[in-house]
């Protein structure tokens, strides 16, 4: 696993690869006539998609349930955000409502 | 939230944007920290973190190769995470300006956070802004993080203690909030993320976020269901 080469052309494949799906999005869409109808369907997309990082993220951890103490850290964030609580209020919250939770043993 | 931003001047979004970037330094610092605890020499987070700069690609790679696993079918499923980019690119491709060098510094600064960052702002200037402080201030402290974990070895390998990982959804969580105020795009989000969370144990690391798209079709048919009203 320790071979320099095929690590080094790994990191550079997956570096490239990922710039790929990175760059194509900006130069595709310059070259197209976007209706206001189509930009807010793109930005739809990109919300939709953040909502499922989140959900995933938040209860998902190696394919399985992540447990009770990060998705209730991740909910007492987003009640204070739907409540327009300060953002740094919001993160610092929701870290230490998990922090406090595992501290006590929730898994 | 967009309001209470707009309310202030730009040293709100400075601060929120350098609370982001102190939050994926810790994780950084973390990943670093891990990588070489599980046997990869110093270098190797730091190249991935340069090159590739996406923290969960970077993990799933790291951890595949790790545990054993064929390095080119590391590369495939980190790939698959970081498909998403995609779509994100059309998203906040007007943010990147339009001369090249931009397009390409821009394209690789694009992460959850600063596409989060962008789409929670109104005024295009203010979008642009906020993009580019975003990516460009993580970029900085996420390879700092890392550079430093390499190093120091196992300081912090256990960011699971300071609930590290409730703070990265719950970021992006608070900046897409003020978007789903909107029915038709809260009705995707939540058919998206329902389908995502469904999709999650049969498809691998990746595929499920990808599979929200499908709840866009939640939109499309309430469209069609206020026009047949």
């Amino acid at each position: 696993m320790n071979d320099p080469v095929m690590l080094v052309a790994a990191a550079l494949v997956l570096g490239a690869g990922t710039f790929a799906f990175r760059f194509a999005g900006p130069v595709l869409r310059a070259r197209m006539e976007l209706g206001p109808r189509a930009r807010h369907l793109m930005t739809t997309a990109a919300v939709v998609l953040l909502a499922a990082v989140v959900a995933t993220a938040a209860l998902i951890e190696d394919g399985g349930f992540a447990g009770y103490a990060r998705p209730a850290g991740v909910l007492v964030g987003g009640v204070l955000a739907w409540r327009r609580t300060p953002f740094v209020v919001v993160v610092v919250a929701a870290a230490a409502t998990t922090a406090v939770l595992r501290l006590l043993g929730v898994p | 939230m967009i309001r209470s931003i707009q309310r202030t001047l730009g040293a709100d979004l400075a601060r929120d944007i350098a609370l982001v970037c102190l939050a994926n330094a810790l994780v950084g610092l973390s990943y670093g920290a891990i990588t070489v605890a599980s046997g990869f020499a110093v270098w190797v987070p730091m190249l991935l973190s340069v090159v590739v700069f996406a923290g969960a690609a970077q993990f799933l790679f790291v951890g595949l190769v790790a545990s054993g696993g064929n390095p080119v079918a590391a590369v495939v499923a980190a790939l698959l995470v970081n498909a998403r980019h995609l779509p994100f690119g059309f998203a906040v491709g007007d943010v990147l300006g339009r001369g090249w060098g931009s397009r390409i510094a821009g394209s690789h600064l694009m992460v959850d956070e600063s596409v989060a960052f962008a789409l929670a702002q109104q005024d295009p200037a203010r979008r642009r802004a906020a993009y580019w402080a975003c990516g460009i201030g993580l970029f900085g402290f996420w390879n700092i993080g890392v550079v430093a974990g390499a190093y120091a070895g196992t300081v912090i390998t256990d960011t699971g203690a300071f609930g590290l990982d409730a703070a990265f959804p719950a970021v992006l969580l608070a900046l897409v909030l003020p978007a789903l105020k909107e029915r038709g795009v809260r009705r995707a989000a939540l058919a998206g993320a329902a389908l995502a969370l469904a999709a999650t144990p049969f498809l691998p690391a990746g595929l499920p976020v990808l599979l929200a798209l499908l709840g866009l079709l939640a939109v499309a048919r309430g469209r069609e269901s206020e026009v047949a009203r």
